[in-house]
């Protein structure tokens, strides 16, 4: 890639991170001025926007998908239940609701690994893994995540083994998948708790693998 | 329609940037963005795929260059003044001009993390029986509608398998237009990446999409 195709892709992403602080500022405003309208409209109950935030800031998030790994991992009839009826097990575990409605697992093995995308919009399971990071959402990962997944990973750093084929999937509809990522060697007889810890988002996505026991001990 | 939302296949945007922090939320006003959206939609003046709709049909350069929750309070503006619950004015000066409109539902703080918990599931009771099998070939149609699809362009015309019958879903098509659910069996497809993307795709790679059968045909 070029640095001018480069330089392009800069300006025309307005990055969240490089957004500077006035803009911040002017949004700030735009947004109270429009929450103050709806609820002098008496559209919203400003009390019950704030749950929604602390939902999704300190409930909702990549650990419970984590927990569903885990126990995947664990438990062979939790496993068997999870690909019979991913919403019902997923729930079992108290995990439930917005765009995560119809569940379904995909596991990784040696021969396939799983990645997961919207291309369309920005579709993905906020009730296992929370709110999508910026760069799920942005033009390079929905463009390209399924005609050059391989290129893809490997922009995250991973790199998998030539025979491995890459299986991509596209939330077109009200599906969401969970990818269960292989279990770390050396694990056995972990707890779930512990085996959690392995569990990263970005391996629930399929852009990432599970942490190995080295990795998660630095 | 076939607008810039959809993008598999492009390969005009760079590479995938992570960020290193990777915050929640950038600033409180993305907490407010997403809460109002959400919140909105318990108000039942539109449902989810017309919402899309009114995100995937903003103008091309400003869905290019805005932030997603930017993109999500532009759609949310558009969808409130398509229905007079709201004016330009308003928006422009803050200033209450007329009452607001009765909606379906305001949802309380304490009936919200119920809410939230329940979700909107969009599985029906089917009426008839799947049109495709499980192992069976079909191909996407080559349809290009004005309205809002969910139907990838880079699927249209291509061969794939069906892998698995994911019951009746509310079709977005019609939904978006306000004409009905109308619920349509989906399937689970997989497309051979070499199939849907040609020779300089990698061999042996698989791209899954969801399709309701209004999108297909047997092969």
């Amino acid at each position: 890639m070029g640095d001018s195709k480069k330089q392009d892709h800069h300006r025309g992403h307005d990055h969240d991170h490089t957004h500077d602080h006035s803009h911040w500022s002017d949004m700030d405003l735009k947004v109270k001025t429009l929450e103050s309208l709806l609820v002098d409209k008496g559209y919203v109950d400003p009390a019950a926007l704030d749950v929604i935030v602390e939902t999704y800031e300190t409930k909702v998030g990549p650990r419970n998908g984590a927990a569903v790994v885990a126990k995947a991992w664990s438990d062979a009839a939790y496993l068997e239940r999870l690909r019979e009826n991913a919403t019902d097990a997923i729930a079992e575990l108290g995990f439930s609701g917005r765009q995560g409605e119809h569940m379904q697992i995909v596991e990784n093995t040696p021969d396939v690994h799983n990645m997961v995308v919207c291309t369309l919009c920005s579709c993905y399971p906020w009730s296992v893994l929370g709110l999508p990071p910026v760069w799920y959402k942005s033009a390079p990962y929905r463009s390209r995540a399924v005609s050059e997944p391989r290129a893809v990973l490997s922009e995250f750093g991973l790199e998998l083994p030539k025979e491995t084929k890459i299986t991509v999937w596209d939330s077109t509809a009200e599906m969401r998948y969970l990818v269960i990522p292989q279990r770390p060697s050396n694990t056995e007889g972990w707890s779930e708790e512990k085996l959690a810890e392995l569990v990263t988002r970005d391996s629930m996505i399929g852009t990432g693998l599970a942490l190995t026991r080295v990795e998660a001990s630095s | 329609m076939n607008g810039l939302h959809d993008m598999g296949g492009m390969q005009c945007y760079g590479p995938v940037e992570p960020e290193t922090d990777e915050p929640i939320f950038h600033g409180d006003w993305e907490k407010r963005a997403l809460a109002m959206t959400v919140g909105m939609g318990f108000a039942g003046k539109w449902n989810l795929d017309i919402s899309r709709f009114a995100r995937e049909s903003l103008p091309p350069d400003f869905y290019l260059t805005k932030s997603y929750y930017q993109i999500w309070l532009a759609g949310l503006e558009k969808l409130m003044l398509e229905r007079g619950m709201l004016t330009e004015n308003e928006i422009a000066t803050g200033k209450l001009e007329k009452p607001g409109v009765d909606v379906k539902r305001v949802v309380s703080a304490d009936e919200m993390p119920d809410a939230l918990l329940a979700g909107a599931p969009v599985d029906r009771d089917a009426i008839l029986e799947p049109g495709f099998a499980i192992g069976e070939r079909v191909r996407a149609l080559n349809i290009n509608p004005q309205g809002h699809t969910r139907l990838p362009r880079y699927v249209r015309g291509k061969i794939g398998v069906i892998k698995s019958v994911q019951g009746c879903h509310v079709f977005p098509d019609s939904n978006a237009r306000g004409e009905g659910e109308n619920p349509e069996w989906l399937y689970s497809i997989a497309f051979d990446a070499q199939e849907v993307f040609g020779p300089d795709a990698e061999e042996g790679n698989v791209v899954m999409a969801d399709c309701w059968g209004a999108y297909l045909e047997h092969a």
